[in-house]
């Protein structure tokens, strides 16, 4: 295969899918980060039934693999319910559950790794439970979160090649669509990794000027 | 620093050891034409395409699993199977993973620019199915605004995609295998499928009785082929010529009437 064909063929193809990538781990990352945030406070609630709900949520996802989850949502759940479920929406949702789960620990690690006295100090000074968990315990929590949150910003942008079984046309897709016609493995395939490794090096950059800002209200 | 290096070494030596074990294999790979005793026939083929190749308590089993076996028999080989996906298969046979592929690939001009295939062993084509209770598609004239699946890297994808071209479907939904596009059909994520006629109506006269159907006549006229890689002549020709005498002496004929009932 020769470059021009590759530079003016391949690659606008593939970077409809690397688009479609984008699209989806964005809202399944926002999606999972609010069901992280509720799931990863469910779980420390004092509340038993609550924190268990939240236990054998984690549970159940962390425990499968994301592609029998996938396979689970979009063909087997339709058979068993009558209701037609769209590839995206399929993907989309299923991806943003699983990152969830995986946010829910980050989020109560993130919690945990506070000392106790500050919890005690500002209750002592007349704040709610509530009061403090907002003003005093989150935000020293949401920086130490962080670099884990980026983590799995990256793992679940990897993650969602795993769609690509649903016929969900991402940036693997596209590269196995474009190989069954030109049949140039080599080349589609390097290009693909090149592609999602440019997707993760903006993320990670995101992450760390992220953190440089968290850190600059420090001092 | 001597921890440092001896770490250093035995990794090496663990790497050198997985290169020479996986040059290893490459050679006997190479060789299996040369070997006399135990002549190895790697043979690529799909994991999910019934009645050519599928899963049957645990074996793969299929039209092309025995008339692989009986060529292999007639040629001196023994059959090595490695099922994968139908979209790797002509990658496998060029990067020289498998000897031959037989998964029920449809001859191709296209795909003779990157394999060798053998003469043709079958005849069939690619038909229209859609849910049983479908009224509205009575043939690909009616798929006008809806959505068509069909299985990547086949000859019905690229019909399907000539189709959306011209503006004849809405849109293409490409999976793995066929069993998956009759499930997302019954789902009802898509409307109807292209697929080739023998293996769809064996679904139909199996697992999919009431499910799904056909409509409409077999779209492309086509002749399946064993794909070799280029350059192996040779093997190519033995093929051929195993082909021809399981055809003469009715092997082939017992093998097509196991599969597809009354012959032809």
């Amino acid at each position: 295969m020769d470059i021009k064909t590759l530079m003016t063929d391949i690659l606008p193809f593939l970077a409809v899918g690397a688009v479609a990538t984008v699209k989806i781990t964005i809202l399944a990352v926002l999606l999972g980060f609010v069901i992280g945030l509720f799931f990863g406070l469910m779980r420390l609630s004092r509340n038993k039934l609550l924190s268990s709900i939240a236990r054998l949520y984690i549970s159940l996802i962390r425990g499968t693999p994301l592609l029998v989850q996938i396979f689970f949502v979009y063909f087997g759940l339709p058979k068993a319910t009558g209701l037609n479920i769209d590839a995206f929406v399929a993907a989309t949702s299923t991806l943003g559950v699983n990152a969830g789960a995986y946010i829910a620990e980050i989020v109560r690690a993130g919690i945990q790794s506070i000392e106790k006295g500050q919890m005690e100090a500002a209750r002592s000074l007349g704040m709610t439970h509530f009061q403090a968990m907002r003003y005093v315990i989150w935000p020293q929590a949401f920086k130490r979160i962080v670099p884990p949150l980026g983590n799995q910003f990256i793992i679940t942008l990897k993650d969602s090649s795993l769609l690509s079984v649903i016929t969900v046309e991402e940036l693997v897709r596209k590269g196995q669509i474009k190989i069954s016609t030109t049949f140039a493995a080599f080349e589609i395939w390097a290009l693909v990794g090149i592609m999602y490794w440019i997707m993760v090096l903006v993320i990670s950059q995101w992450v760390n000027w992220t953190e440089e800002r968290l850190k600059a209200g420090d001092h | 620093m001597k921890k440092f290096l001896r770490v250093g070494i035995v990794s090496l030596l663990v790497l050198a050891l997985i290169a020479l074990a996986g040059c290893g294999g490459g050679t006997e790979e190479a060789n299996s034409d040369n070997a006399q005793d135990k002549k190895v026939l790697k043979v690529g083929t799909d994991v999910a395409f019934p009645p050519f190749e599928f899963e049957e308590d645990g074996k793969y089993v299929g039209f092309d699993i025995d008339l692989i076996n009986a060529i292999a028999e007639e040629i001196g080989y023994e059959v090595d199977l490695e099922p994968m996906q139908f979209q790797g298969l002509i990658p496998a046979l060029q990067a020289n993973n498998v000897d031959v592929g037989i998964a029920g690939i449809t001859i191709t001009e296209e795909r003779k620019k990157q394999v060798l295939f053998s003469d043709p062993y079958i005849d069939a084509g690619q038909i229209i199915a859609v849910r049983a209770d479908e009224t509205e598609i009575k043939s690909v004239d009616d798929l006008e605004g809806k959505v068509l699946g069909a299985k990547i890297g086949t000859t019905g994808a690229k019909k399907a995609e000539e189709l959306k071209q011209s503006g004849k479907v809405k849109e293409v939904m490409l999976y793995d295998n066929n069993p998956e596009s009759y499930i997302d059909l019954e789902n009802g994520n898509v409307d109807a499928v292209i697929v080739d006629k023998p293996v769809v109506e064996r679904y139909i006269a199996t697992e999919g009785k009431g499910k799904i159907k056909t409509v409409g006549d077999v779209l492309t006229g086509e002749k399946f082929g064993i794909a070799v890689p280029q350059g192996k002549e040779e093997l190519l020709q033995q093929i051929n010529e195993a082909l021809q005498t399981l055809k003469e002496n009715g092997t082939y004929d017992n093998i097509y009437n196991k599969w597809f009932g009354t012959g032809e």
